[in-house]
């Protein structure tokens, strides 16, 4: 497997799971990132615009010092990263070593029905590379 | 690992300013930051301490145009260099395509240059790289201080020191006044662009 490049083909499909099973349910901004930082795809829902450059080095960053942390005091992984706000909430879900996914949302969705949705669009993307 | 999109045509690439605490590597990107105001698009993100000291990255987003089609998209971050901070120093390092390593030209920084240079060496190890393969520049900061009167470490010993082994471009230069930054930056991003072709033919 090498991530270091995407044919469009699978990017265009990848951003067709994203839309599907994320935006649709209204999830506001949707990532896919490497460990490194670099962004693989990302989706929003128009409205909401960041800048998902600086986004996603922070958020590598922040993914891969809780997953140290995690290390430092046995744990394979800490399965849930949310962070909590008044008007957004970023989940941030493990699509396999290399991937991350992260979903910026509103308080209309709950984070049960969220994980639901994520954990769909995780498989359907893993089998993209099956 | 850089990451090519092939649908956007774009591609990202990762470089890392490398060195030993207070060698001037945020002081770099603050000058890219300054002078090449027109390619950045978003705001220089600094995770830094009270004391202005680097306590995870800065990140610097930079847009060099197009090669062959693609949008070139330049990601600067730098490494905070207090002895203290290795862990954090691995992660930023993680997918890193290019490194310029900046040492301090100051005489009693010539021991902290080396272990710096060699702990360097261990990181890439640790992340199945190597020093000897990826792409870097050697930069010599603070070459200003010399006309100060300030004692500051010829070039021939630096090239001893850090890179008669590496032997790698290398440059003496100032982040402070910008005198030879935007060279080392060129030579970085030209070296890495051209590794990335390679790896790709
Ligand atoms: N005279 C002179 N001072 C410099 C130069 N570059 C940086 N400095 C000064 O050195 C100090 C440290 O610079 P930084 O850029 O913060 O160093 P750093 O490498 O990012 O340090 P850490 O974040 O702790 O790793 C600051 O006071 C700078 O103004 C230079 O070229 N000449
Ligand atoms: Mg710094």
């Amino acid at each position: 497997m090498n991530y270091g490049v995407v044919s469009q083909e699978q990017l265009e499909k990848m951003d067709e799971i994203l839309t599907e099973k994320l935006i649709k349910i209204g999830v506001d901004c949707v990532v896919i990132i490497d460990m490194a930082g670099n962004i693989i795809t990302a989706k929003d829902n128009d409205k909401n615009k960041y800048d998902i450059y600086s986004f996603a080095a922070l958020a590598a960053g922040n993914f891969a010092t809780v997953d140290a942390m995690a290390k430092l005091v046995g744990e394979q992984e800490f399965s849930l990263l949310f962070h909590k706000g008044t008007d957004c909430n970023i989940h941030f879900s493990k699509v396999d070593d290399e991937l991350l996914l992260i979903s910026m949302f509103g308080k209309e969705i709950s984070l049960g029905y969220l994980r639901l949705n994520v954990a769909e669009t995780i498989e359907a993307i893993r089998k993209l590379w099956a | 690992m850089s990451f090519i999109n092939l649908k956007d045509k774009v591609i990202q690439v990762k470089i890392v300013y490398y060195g030993p605490g207070r060698g001037g590597k945020t002081t770099n990107l603050e000058y890219i930051n300054r002078r090449f105001r027109k390619q950045i698009q978003s705001e220089m993100v600094s995770l830094k301490t009270h004391g202005d000291r680097t306590l995870f990255f800065d990140f610097l987003p930079f847009d060099m145009g197009q090669i062959k089609g693609f949008d070139l998209k330049i990601q600067l971050y730098t490494v905070p260099g207090q002895i203290k901070y290795n862990a954090t120093r691995k992660l930023v390092l993680r997918g890193v395509d290019g490194i310029v390593f900046v040492a301090d030209t100051q005489q009693q920084m010539r021991g902290k240059n080396i272990g710096s240079l060699n702990q360097l060496h261990q990181n890439l190890v640790g992340l199945k790289e190597s020093i000897f393969r990826i792409p870097l520049v050697m930069q010599y900061n603070k070459i200003d201080l010399r006309k100060q009167g300030i004692p500051v470490l010829p070039t021939n010993i630096l090239e001893h020191d850090l890179n008669s082994k590496l032997k790698v471009p290398s440059f003496e230069a100032s982040a402070l006044t910008g005198y030879n930054v935007p060279e080392t930056l060129k030579k970085i991003i030209s070296s890495t662009v051209m590794s990335i072709q390679r790896k790709l033919s």
